[in-house]
């Protein structure tokens, strides 16, 4: 298969977490879907590397991987402690900040 | 059709249909079970590109480690509050707008750029040079992402604690 098949196919999986990010009510949800826009920018990476017969791509690819685990360690733990404090999942009930 | 390229268009039907199961699904259990196949699906896209260490890292750390974290969280919650979350979506018309107009950009970028390339045959071991060149260029990023794990753990305990 060639690049761009790749990089589209990327793109498709991209916007559909794009999707579910701004549609999701439910905190969980919504870092559901940054996961899957995360995932889709690996597969960029994966793709990019192989096709330029370098492996540096793939180093970046295991980074993004690392970081998203911590992002989704400390989204939870926040997901967590609003329960604690608010009992609600929901993202539009958390305005605080708002004036 | 060459295996190969059956293989690529069987997993991303598979990696497509359960994004779109997981951003629509009513269930949110379900939902992050349809996000381990669509994780599992992309570590068969990395099999495809020959990137055998990727596929395993994506295996272990992210349909092991995510899903898992990612179940529990539900859990605790759920018994925190005493009822299934609820798990809806609003702003249907908006959100497919932006996510359409985002994906024509997208493709239309890509249309128009040569990024043709043929696929140079490997030169070597992949894994072994991953290995090296963590080790060697990335060792100083490779040491700062162990200290960024080491903080988001202890964030994360310390935000999850127990109250007093």
């Amino acid at each position: 298969m060639g690049l761009s098949a790749y990089l589209s196919l990327a793109a498709v999986v991209f916007c559909l977490g794009l999707f579910g990010t701004i549609t999701r009510r439910n905190t969980i949800g919504i870092l559901l879907g940054i996961e899957l826009m995360l995932n889709a920018v690996n597969i960029n990476f994966v793709a990019f590397s192989r096709f330029h017969g370098t492996e540096i791509g793939m180093v970046f690819a295991l980074f993004a991987i690392c970081i998203t685990v911590a992002e989704v360690a400390l989204g939870l733990a926040i997901v967590i402690l609003l329960f604690r404090t608010r009992q609600t999942a929901a993202a539009d009930h958390v305005d605080w900040l708002k004036g | 059709m060459t295996p190969d390229v059956a293989a690529f268009w069987g997993l991303a039907a598979v990696l497509v249909g359960a994004g779109l199961a997981v951003v629509i699904g009513k269930n949110l259990f379900h939902s992050v079970l349809w996000l381990a196949l669509a994780l599992i699906a992309t570590a068969g896209i990395f099999l495809t590109l020959d990137a055998e260490f990727i596929a395993a890292v994506q295996v272990l750390l992210y349909a092991g480690g995510v899903i898992t974290v990612v179940v529990f969280a539900i859990v605790v919650t759920e018994r925190l509050v005493g009822e299934r979350l609820s798990h809806t979506s609003r702003r249907i018309g908006t959100g497919a707008a932006i996510a359409a107009a985002v994906l024509a950009l997208l493709l239309r970028a890509l249309a128009h750029a040569a990024v043709e390339l043929p696929r140079p045959p490997l030169a070597g071991d992949l894994t072994q040079q991953i290995g090296s060149t963590l080790l060697t260029r990335f060792a100083l990023p490779f040491e700062l992402l162990a200290a960024l794990l080491l903080v988001g753990m202890l964030a994360a305990s310390y935000f999850a604690r127990p109250e007093e």
